[in-house]
């Protein structure tokens, strides 16, 4: 048997904007047994449409299925696997930071500074960054800021859009 | 545009779809439709449990090739609808399923039968609406009769809730919708029927594996032309049964789990398979990864998930069935001479000789399976419809009683549903009354939905049940013989119920028989008839369904 290659992949679908579509497309998942590490939803331009965005880590055979399977569902209108060199990949995180004591303070911004980030809220004791950026930037982000001792993240999943 | 409430509206439609029969059992959420329905041209007939209606519309579907209509009220209602929505699904049969449901303002709350069925039936129909306004409806019951009948069949459900039923609205019947999001793709890409017009020329020992997917898009006679032009041998999968004549020089009958022993041995030997309608089910194929390892596969079929899902092929053609081999025809008979492929078929011809009456059976014995089937075929005319109930009796009828024309046999194949056979026979007779329509059933599976013998003879609805007694849920006490040690476990069904008097009791005909003569006079006497009969046939309480390859393994662990 041939070693099956895993990788990450990025499926981004137009679907339906109305009620129950989401629900549609998770218990596919669930029921075909995908193990999908994000999805993202939100509106379009078209407000009856919305983007549904998936992020999975597997074997060509098995995203193959995966988006034969969303294909099948009536209300997935259009879906694409994006080749990250051609498309544009964000994903929003807000993290939760402890400070210690003025120094951490002063290092938190001058760390959120050279990743972009912002610092959108402060508190005697907390301080929270927001990043934007492909997962490995915030992934990255995340590992040095580890040292003050991370509170509380929230990630919003991929979302991304082709080229040009 | 037209004022009148959603239950109105939705008979209404469903008359435009040409719906000429519901099947169905009423209740407190689904009484504004009843009301309707009591005025309307569109015959009802009453189940006795949601279940049977749910197989009563499967049967009607399959044996016609339109789509069945069954109705059932909120909550219990719907839920014992569910067992028969994902049957259908399982066999990809088009039904449309509608439901009550409480009133918008109770939905949530847990009221009185309110059950989400929505969420229920998601992974098992191909869609499901709960129209919020009943200005909805007339789109939402054409868009169900698309979806449910055009590309891969499959069911859909209509949850309907009171008071849009009651609501009055302007109502806008279109003749036609657009779904976006639903277009199935029905011509196959002509390079791709190019390359497998090639594989198939080069083959030296082509094979055909044909599934239901070619009844359901009668696709029979491109089918036999094909085979005859290739030479090639046909075996069928359990669903196909029908779909090629099992008296056809070429055919080899049913692959599989209880299939013969030479369609299982000969697929093995084949250089290029070409697999139509299928979808490599397991207990077709056995162990995936042995199932003809060294063919060259071509796939055909309209469902592309299907495609790569079990099994890795060569060359996948999406497309109709139908089309598909019409053009595949079309571009071998350019390509072939006459074939002179003596070789391979003498080889299947050996490989026939050599597994002919390999299995045994009794020979002292008068009433056993195998020669009451061979019996039953021999009375029946040829285009008599059989249904099956789930078990021995089911693969016995599949080993022992050949059938010639598609849509004459008709089993509940990918669910196993116990219980499926006899609702489904009143289903079948309805959309064909011109027929005799038999149930060949056991005693466990018959037991399940009896009670629609009430149905059958109240609604005027004869069908035939040969119940193959064993007193034994068979298939599972086979398995406890074979695996378990022997060891009996939940198995025995004791001498009841007497099913004479069962039948008695509703109101139809029972006949036990005692000698295969009685049963021949049994079945000469069940055609004449114009009440349903059930004729009770004791046979030997430990008879194993043979050939058999167990659970998870190839196909080559064939045991006899």
């Amino acid at each position: 048997m041939e070693e099956k290659q895993v990788k990450n992949y990025i499926i981004s679908t137009i679907v339906e904007n109305k009620p129950g579509v989401l629900h549609r497309a998770s218990n596919m998942f669930r029921k075909r047994g995908f193990n999908i590490d994000s999805i993202s939803v939100g509106p379009t331009e078209h407000k009856d449409l919305a983007r549904m965005t998936i992020t999975i880590n597997g074997d060509e055979t098995t995203v193959e299925q995966l988006v034969k399977q969303l294909s099948k569902l009536i209300d997935v209108i259009k879906i694409s696997v994006l080749n990250p060199q051609s498309s544009v990949i964000r994903e929003l995180a807000l993290i939760k930071l402890h400070v210690p004591d003025a120094k951490a303070r002063s290092d938190i911004i001058n760390y959120a500074n050279i990743f972009r980030g912002r610092i959108v809220d402060v508190s005697p004791a907390s301080i929270t960054v927001e990043i934007t950026g492909t997962p490995d930037k915030i992934d990255a982000f995340l590992s040095l800021a580890s040292t003050f001792g991370i509170k509380e993240i929230a990630r919003t999943g991929i979302t991304a859009l082709v080229r040009g | 545009m037209i004022k009148m409430s959603g239950a109105h509206a939705l008979i209404e439609a469903l008359y435009k779809e040409k719906v000429e029969v519901i099947f169905g059992l009423p209740g407190g959420a689904i009484m504004p439709v009843y009301d309707v329905i009591l005025d309307s041209k569109i015959r009802h007939i009453l189940a006795r449990h949601e279940q049977s209606a749910a197989h009563m519309a499967d049967g009607y579907a399959r044996a016609s090739g339109r789509v069945g209509v069954c109705m059932a009220t909120s909550g219990p209602g719907a839920t014992n609808l569910v067992t028969g929505i994902a049957n259908a699904y399982m066999d990809s049969v088009p039904i449309v399923a509608i439901t009550g449901q409480v009133p918008r303002s109770m939905i949530g709350k847990d009221a009185f039968q309110e059950t989400d069925i929505i969420g229920i039936t998601t992974p098992i129909t191909k869609y499901n609406f709960q129209p919020r306004h009943a200005s909805e409806i007339p789109k939402i019951v054409k868009m169900a009769f698309q979806i449910a009948s055009v590309g891969r069949p499959g069911p859909v459900v209509i949850d309907l809730p009171k008071d849009v039923q009651t609501e009055v609205a302007d109502m806008d019947f279109p003749d036609k919708v657009e779904i976006r999001g639903y277009k199935p793709n029905i011509s196959p890409h002509p390079l791709q029927v190019e390359k497998a017009a090639e594989l198939l020329t080069k083959a030296e020992r082509p094979f055909i594996l044909a599934g239901g997917g070619v009844i359901i898009s009668n696709a029979s006679q491109y089918l036999q032309a094909l085979s005859e032009l290739l030479l090639a041998p046909v075996a069928t999968t359990f669903m196909g049964k029908g779909c090629f004549p099992e008296n056809h020089p070429l055919s080899l009958g049913v692959i599989g789990m209880h299939g013969t022993l030479e369609a299982n041995k000969s697929i093995l030997e084949a250089d290029v398979l070409l697999a139509v309608g299928t979808r490599f089910s397991d207990r077709s194929t056995g162990k995936i990864d042995e199932f003809c390892p060294d063919a060259k596969i071509i796939h055909i079929d309209i469902d592309p998930s299907e495609i790569g899902k079990n099994k890795a092929v060569d060359v996948p053609i999406v497309g109709d069935v139908s089309k598909t081999l019409f053009e595949l025809y079309n571009s071998l008979s350019k390509r072939l001479e006459k074939r002179e492929n003596s070789l391979w078929l003498k080889r299947i011809q050996q490989i026939k000789e050599e597994f002919k009456d390999k299995v045994r059976v009794e020979k002292d014995k008068d009433l056993v399976p195998q020669k009451v089937l061979r019996e039953l075929r021999e009375i029946l005319p040829i285009d008599a419809i059989v249904t099956t109930e789930v078990g021995q009796n089911q693969m016995w009828a599949s080993l022992y009683f050949k059938v010639y024309k598609p849509r004459t046999f008709i089993s509940s194949g990918g669910l196993g549903t116990m219980g499926f056979g006899f609702p489904a026979a009143i289903g079948v007779k309805v959309a064909r009354p011109d027929v005799p329509v038999v149930d060949i059933a056991g005693d466990g599976s018959f037991t399940m939905t009896a009670n629609s013998l009430a149905t059958s003879v109240t609604e005027n609805i004869p069908v035939i049940v040969v119940i193959l007694n064993n007193s034994m849920l068979g298939m599972v006490a086979q398995w406890q013989r074979l695996f378990y040690n022997r060891r009996y476990s939940a198995v025995e069904l004791g001498k009841f119920p007497n099913f004479v008097k069962l039948a008695e009791a509703f109101g139809a005909q029972g006949i036990r028989v005692g000698s295969l003569d009685e049963f021949k006079r049994a079945v000469k006497q069940a055609l004449e008839s114009d009440v349903t009969t059930v004729i009770d046939v004791p046979i030997p309480p430990e008879e194993n369904v043979f050939p058999m390859i167990p659970a998870g393994k190839g196909l080559r662990e064939i045991i006899y």
